[in-house]
């Protein structure tokens, strides 16, 4: 399998998938990525136990506005630690999106993934193509592509090896 | 075709003429942190470089968890200290009477200016709005590479025109207009989008109302929110700006617009937004009477000298039939309460002020909520467990409604003790 198709299991989010629910603001003062993954999504009724329960390469999949609120960047930090490949919602709040992207943290806005697949369905991920298909259903979605400055920040993993990159080429 | 204020503001930053959906980058005159300069501080030293571009644009205003509630909250602040003192940053407000909540500091000491593009690495940094500046929060790693390079990046976004007409009514307040907007247009209403407030109501309105209206602009998910820089805010800033390369822009007559909203205040009555999302609005008759247990006035959006005011008014000569925690936005807010005698109201009322500062709005200390307790507040996030529990249930209000409230230990109409 190519190193950008990525299996797992969906776990399904609703619309409006607040910072707080995400990553209480309880646990703003932990400075270390590493010690956050454990609290991800610990105040969403219902999936209080995923960061217990999520396999790394699992999805997370959400409604609209995903990551609204706060601008807190542990509610990145906090499921990329947990080893969630990519985050797949119909959209996403501004800041959200923005840290996500300055993180090298692949978010995908797919119309409508809320009504195609299911809590507990497998999904298969196309990173490159963004085709995402619903193994358990055979239902295949397409998530939209970011703008072309974003995918170059992606694609150096993130804002500040983009930046140090810059900063390289412009000395040459 | 004329322009918006977004595109003008990021044009004049950029130096060219610039379009919406266009990409530019600019040099943000100022950066606002808060208790999190402390990560920043972190990120910043794995770039690479060992000064920020310039100290001088740089503004840390401690609030977060002050004094610090904890030894991580300490140990915190104590990094923020070192950076400040090897980096040269001027614009420093530690835990002292100096300071306040940042989005009041920002304002009230002359950062906010008309035509400035500022970003602080807090979502309600789009508060500025109201001092005709483009800002808009920003993540952590976001911050630290501006302060390495000076530079930051925006898509000039499409703008949404929201005209008020009319005047208040009686015990209506700008709170209950900004509820009632995003009730209407739901959280994601305005995602990505410029928001510019427009109209003869703006005008009439104070800094004050319209910094509540700009605060919850990240509440409907704006990029940033605006109000006209006319004559009252260039009154306000002309004894203490901190630069003088700020410039009154606004949009043209003839600007494009991607959505148009209007309202009229004369139609407006309180309004709450009920738990657990800041869209759940409901007319306050409708939810009266639901029991509460504790009332917070506070925060960046309900604190100021204004909103004191108007909760004294109703609970002067009144006791409070719940824990009811006052925190005025600033030092120099609770000052001006303390010599127009505003706090003894309060005491007499039966409440207590704590230090300003975030206090129990994220849940940090000085009033987090039990198991199945609700609590009425004039701040502007209700989400579930933000105020540290999450069986408990949070009302956002106006302060006249939150005092009307605290009287009645259940959730009034604060036109019926007005």
């Amino acid at each position: 399998m190519a190193e950008n198709i990525l299996r797992g299991r969906a776990w399904v989010f609703g619309d409006d998938v607040d910072t707080d629910l995400i990553y209480h603001n309880k646990y703003l003062a932990i400075t270390d990525p590493k010690e956050m993954a454990q609290y991800s999504f610990e105040y969403y009724p219902g999936k209080e136990n995923f960061a217990k329960e999520a396999k790394p390469g699992d999805f997370v999949v959400a409604g609209h506005n995903f990551g609204c609120g706060s601008s807190r960047e542990h509610a990145v930090y906090c499921l990329k630690e947990l080893g969630i490949p990519v985050i797949l919602a119909e959209s996403y709040a501004r800041i959200y999106y923005r840290n996500a992207v300055n993180n090298g943290y692949p978010v995908l806005v797919v119309p409508e993934i809320t009504k195609k697949v299911k809590d507990g369905d497998e999904l298969e991920v196309n990173l490159d193509t963004g085709e995402i298909k619903n193994l358990t259903t055979g239902e295949v979605m397409h998530g939209d592509a970011v703008t072309d400055l974003e995918k170059e920040i992606m694609a150096y993993g993130g804002l500040i090896p983009y930046l140090k990159a810059q900063a390289a080429k412009e000395q040459k | 075709m004329g322009k918006t204020f977004a595109e003008k503001v990021l044009g004049k930053a950029a130096g060219e003429d610039v379009k919406t959906g266009q990409v530019v980058t600019v040099e943000p005159h100022f950066c606002m942190s808060h208790d999190n300069a402390a990560p920043i501080s972190k990120i910043f030293k794995k770039i690479g470089v060992e000064k920020v571009w310039n100290p001088d644009h740089i503004v840390f205003i401690l609030d977060h968890a002050v004094p610090a509630p904890t030894d991580k909250h300490a140990e915190n602040h104590k990094i923020i200290r070192e950076f400040v003192k090897e980096q040269g940053i001027k614009h420093f407000y530690d835990v002292n009477s100096k300071g306040g909540v940042c989005h009041q500091i920002m304002c009230q000491e002359g950062y906010a200016l008309p035509g400035l593009v500022m970003v602080g690495s807090d979502s309600h940094t789009c508060t500025y709005g109201a001092y005709g500046a483009f800002s808009t929060g920003i993540g952590r790693s976001e911050m630290a590479a501006t302060w390495a390079t000076g530079k930051i990046w925006f898509r000039v976004p499409e703008s949404m025109k929201i005209t008020v007409k009319g005047s208040f009514k009686k015990g209506v307040s700008a709170k209950d207009l900004i509820l009632k907007i995003i009730g209407d247009i739901k959280a994601d209403g305005a995602d990505y989008m410029s928001v510019e407030f427009h109209g003869p109501a703006i005008s009439q309105m104070s800094l004050a109302e319209r910094m509540t209206l700009c605060n919850m602009g990240i509440e409907m998910g704006a990029k940033n929110a605006v109000c006209p820089p006319d004559e009252k805010v260039l009154d306000a800033i002309k004894d203490n700006a901190k630069t003088d390369k700020w410039e009154a822009i606004w949009a043209d007559d003839d600007a494009v617009y991607a959505k148009e909203l209007e309202y009229n205040l004369g139609e407006l009555e309180p309004g709450v937004a009920k738990p657990h999302t800041v869209d759940n609005y409901a007319p306050v008759n409708e939810v009266a009477g639901t029991p509460i247990h504790q009332a917070f006035l506070g925060s960046c959006t309900n604190a100021r000298i204004e909103d004191l005011r108007e909760a004294a008014k109703i609970l002067k000569g009144k006791e409070v039939a719940v824990r009811t925690i006052v925190i005025p936005a600033s030092w120099k807010v609770y000052r001006q309460a303390m010599e127009e005698g505003l706090l003894n109201i309060f005491l007499d009322a039966g409440c207590i002020i704590n230090n300003p500062g975030c206090g129990p709005c994220m849940g940090n200390h000085e009033g987090i909520l039990a198991p199945g307790e609700t609590c009425i507040s004039t701040a502007n996030r209700n989400f579930k467990g933000r105020m540290g529990n999450k069986e408990s249930f949070i009302y956002l209000a106006s302060p006249m409604t939150v005092a009307a409230s605290a009287v009645k230990g259940a959730i009034a109409d604060p036109r019926e003790v007005l």
